[in-house]
């Protein structure tokens, strides 16, 4: 019997004439796929089409392409399903996968337009004119409350007003990826990028390591259901605390990162043995209902000198109603993240089939606490694919006042999409521990990078400010009136509060 | 279904427009003639397009200081009829005539206009364990809603808008505003880009003795709009100054901000002025942006909010629109152009281009500033009272 059914994804072609048998390619590649012999040998059935050989080889001799084989035609049987089932009959285990749902949903962003201002408004030159992106992101009260100062004017009444609210140059955040997941390199460039923008990056679930101490002006550090890294000192350290209750990419299911990625350095931040499986539960085994939520909240709160904290859910067919117990309970902000978040590993059957789309959550969240009266009790961040500027700026339009980035900011550091984290042999050096790659990532380099990827787009966030006319990205916050659908269903434009385009 | 058209049909979607308007004030109480309005408003004819143009005066009933004011639009006998049941149960009717106007071409298809002075019936606000101006509000809603083919245009004290369809100087002459004599007028030219033709329709746009005149295009309607109708508030009408309204009822009757602090809240300084600020103002105006930033009136705006005591004139926060203001002596005068202050006054002490979110504030000698302390209506009341769309309204309370 054949040893597997399943034929390699991806060719591998080398132009041998070109070739200088260098052997670049052989140290390049992460996943073993090159044998040297005289000359690189490729095994194409170990391929992830990263691009780390073509990008590094100097001939420019490498071409990664699809192996097309044909199978006959059927539309219920794909030939991605046919492997499913025979990758399944060889082991009888869960597939994992990573980064974000990679089936052919409807991407509501892309059937959303924006607005501009022709003749009865001027548009805004953002290059000429002030165009402001500053976001609190936090609790505020319903009203500003003042009294006499004395000397003739007002000043805040003491205890109002707004307070330990986060600052966002931009209204733009790092989502939370751990350290362990990825590396300490791209930890330290999103660290050192965040202080740079004047935003903020996200621990994840794995603990704070050391080196990042110098930036956590600009860190929000999270607690996770594994609770890795946490003691007293951790949550004092960061501007924010994160309770993450779920992950788009895997809402219901906790995480597991295998021993092999728990090194030394990885160990003694996590506070785990090294070598040992770091595994987070399903659920938090303290929050069982809203009210164990609530408890959870204030004692962060009270353990961390009242810093803001907030709660990452799973966007789930009742986001709204969930998202609102959250803002009751006490959370300064909720972060929502959608079905096509990634993921440093899930099984690709929650990662493809579980949750709902951002749009929709951001949308019925938004209209919920507005209903409520409570959408001044907490700010909603955004993420769960967020590719572009546009679908930032659309998000904010729905009504989220800030966006989260994880997969566009892995990209921006090299990431391909290969969804191949979960193998921790990432050839790019973002999602392994192992030093011969992670060493690839000079954080120097990757902070540059992230922080013109920000500055890039919060240009192009403010030439669309400026196309709608306003110059305070608070005026394009939940201003749905600024965006149309096309090609959307009546109903679906009806949930997001968008109307069709010609209307 | 209305006879006339109500301010829903009139906008199913929102309105843009360009506009041109006046205030003038006189600090110290002495009134002047409605003509001083009409001939500021008529050098800015080419403003408008002849689709409304309207004023409203301050003090200009001196004979019935205490008695609300009701200035009526009616479609026909019937609907008079039926207003005037309304009016007749609730308040005693000390006065009720045809508004005085004479023939003016340009004019054509005015409703039956009639003003009412009237005195709540004490009975009926004891019964109703309300305030009179709550009173005020719940009859402006009652007509307004209720009543086919009857429209509000005013209902404050010692005031009135005259307002149509036609150039503000046609709906002056046709007013004869020249044998009114107030303190404060304020007038408005409209340029609508669609064409409603519905005398309602036309500026400025009042209840109890505030009045709002605008010029300008809010490119955050949709968000001001939704901020609004958290607190109750039914933003029907899709025009900018039914927002602008709302927002200065919410910030300075609902949140108690002064004045000058709810016009920071339309209009704020840039970050980058604020972060620049001695701290406690600092403290102050970033909160004030944070929890009101999706009241801002973002884009060209200028607009003027005229009350029993005075106005206040607001330019947007980057100046997108023209403001000019000047002051002689005791009187001071805010437009959209130079030359209708130049008209009315030729010469004046001094004459500037009011910053970007700063505000005008005139306030005449001696009276209160302009907080209604006795109003309690919710939003929804007031909302449906000013729209007459009774969709705005809360149904146990128009029962």
């Amino acid at each position: 019997m054949p040893a597997t059914f399943i034929q390699p994804e991806f060719k591998v072609e080398i132009d041998y004439d070109k070739c200088h048998k260098c052997g670049r390619c052989v140290q390049q590649c992460g996943w073993g796929v090159y044998d040297f012999n005289g000359r690189p040998i490729p095994d194409d059935s170990k391929c992830r089409a990263c691009h780390r050989c073509v990008t590094y080889c100097p001939a420019h001799c490498i071409t990664i392409k699809k192996n097309e084989l044909a199978f006959r035609d059927n539309e219920n049987w794909s030939p991605a399903l046919r492997k499913a089932v025979w990758r399944q009959a060889e082991s009888g285990g869960v597939m994992l996968t990573s980064m974000g749902n990679d089936k052919p949903y409807e991407r509501i962003f892309d059937h959303l337009v924006l607005d501009a201002c022709q003749v009865t408004n001027p548009s805004i030159d953002p290059l000429r004119e002030p165009m402001e992106l500053r976001t609190y992101i936090g609790r505020k009260p319903d009203s500003v409350e003042v009294e006499p100062d004395g000397e003739g004017g007002v000043r805040l009444k003491k205890g109002a007003g707004m307070t330990n609210n986060i600052e966002l140059a931009t209204p733009l955040m790092f989502g939370g990826m751990s350290y362990g997941s990825v590396s300490l390199n791209v930890h330290k460039s999103l660290a050192m990028a965040a202080s740079r923008l004047g935003i903020t990056m996200n621990t994840g679930e794995g603990g704070l390591h050391a080196d990042l101490y110098p930036y956590t002006d600009n860190v929000i550090v999270q607690v996770a259901s594994g609770r890795f890294g946490i003691n007293p000192d951790y949550l004092k350290r960061g501007v924010a605390i994160e309770i993450k209750v779920g992950q788009g990419a895997k809402p219901g299911i906790g995480g597991h990162l295998p021993g092999e990625k728990i090194n030394k350095e990885v160990s003694t931040t996590r506070m785990i043995p090294q070598g040992t499986d770091a595994i987070s539960p399903a659920p938090h085994h303290d929050i069982y209902s809203i009210e164990d939520l609530r408890q959870l909240i204030y004692a962060l709160k009270e353990a961390s000198g009242y810093k803001p904290v907030g709660v990452k859910i799973a966007a789930v067919h009742n986001v709204a109603a969930i998202a609102s117990g959250i803002v009751r309970a006490g959370a300064d902000y909720v972060y929502l993240d959608g079905f096509k978040g990634g993921t440093g590993a899930a099984p690709q059957i929650i990662r493809d089939h579980v949750g709902i789309p951002i749009e929709i959550a951001i949308a019925v969240v938004d209209q919920r606490l507005r209903e409520e009266g409570i959408r001044n009790q907490a700010s909603i961040i955004a993420a769960g694919s967020i590719r572009s500027s546009a679908d930032m700026a659309k998000a904010i339009a729905l009504g989220a006042d800030a966006v989260a980035i994880g997969s566009a900011a892995l990209i921006a550091l090299g990431c391909h999409v290969c969804q191949s984290c979960h193998t921790g042999c990432c050839s790019w050096g973002l999602t392994t521990q192992k030093p011969e790659l992670t060493r690839r990532l000079d954080p120097e380099w990757g902070a540059e990078r992230l922080t013109n990827l920000v500055h890039a787009w919060s240009h192009e966030l403010q030439e669309i400010l400026g196309a709608l006319g306003v110059n305070s990205v608070e005026s394009l916050r939940g201003s749905r009136e600024r965006l149309r659908s096309v090609g959307l269903d009546a109903q679906t434009s009806e949930i997001l509060g968008v109307k069709p385009a010609g209307m | 279904m209305m006879k006339t058209p109500a301010y829903s049909q009139e906008s199913p979607f929102k309105i843009h427009g360009g506009c041109g308007l006046v205030g003038i004030c006189d600090e110290s109480g002495t009134r002047f003639s409605g003509s001083v309005a009409i001939n500021a408003m008529a050098v800015q004819h080419d403003r408008g397009n002849g689709l409304g143009g309207g004023f409203a005066g301050y003090g200009i009933y001196p004979e019935f200081p205490d008695h609300f004011a009701f200035h009526m639009m009616y479609h026909d006998i019937q609907s008079k009829e039926v207003a005037e049941a309304v009016l007749d149960e609730h308040f005693q009717v000390d006065l009720a005539e045809p508004m005085p106007t004479r023939p003016v071409k340009g004019i054509t298809d005015a409703p039956l206009l009639w003003r009412y002075f009237l005195t709540p019936y004490p009975a009926k606000l004891e019964a109703a364990e309300v305030t009179a101006e709550d009173f005020v509000v719940h009859v402006v809603m009652l007509i307004n809603s209720t009543v086919d083919g009857a429209f509000v245009a005013s209902s404050g004290k010692n005031m009135g808008a005259f307002k149509g369809v036609g150039y503000p100087e046609e709906i002056g002459h046709y007013f004869q505003l020249e044998e009114y004599e107030g303190h404060t007028w304020v007038g408005h030219n409209r340029f609508p880009t669609n064409t409603p033709g519905w005398w309602g329709g036309a500026h400025p746009f009042t209840l109890l003795d505030w009045s709002i005149v605008h010029n300008g295009e809010i490119s955050s309607y949709g968000i001001n709009s939704r901020y609004l109708e958290q607190f109750g508030y039914k933003c029907t009408l899709g025009t900018d100054t039914e927002v602008a309204a709302y927002l200065f009822d919410l910030l300075l009757r609902r949140h108690k901000l002064p004045l000058a602090l709810a016009c920071k809240a339309l209009a704020p300084p840039l970050w980058e002025e604020i972060d620049r600020m001695p701290e406690a103002e600092r403290k102050l105006m970033t909160s004030l942006r944070a929890v009101y930033g999706s009241a801002m009136l973002n884009g060209p705006f200028a607009i003027v909010l005229g009350f029993n005591g005075g106005m206040v004139a607001l330019n947007d926060r980057i100046k997108l629109r023209p403001l000019i203001a000047a002051r002689k002596g005791d009187v001071l005068v805010v437009a959209s152009e130079e030359s209708a202050i130049r008209q009315i006054m030729p010469d004046p002490d001094s004459l500037w281009a009011p910053k970007a979110g700063e505000p005008v504030v005139a306030r005449i000698r001696g009276m209160e500033w302009p907080i209604h302390g006795d109003l309690h209506s919710s939003p929804s009341e007031i909302s449906c009272a000013v729209t007459g769309v009774l969709d705005s309204c809360e149904p146990a309370e128009v029962a």
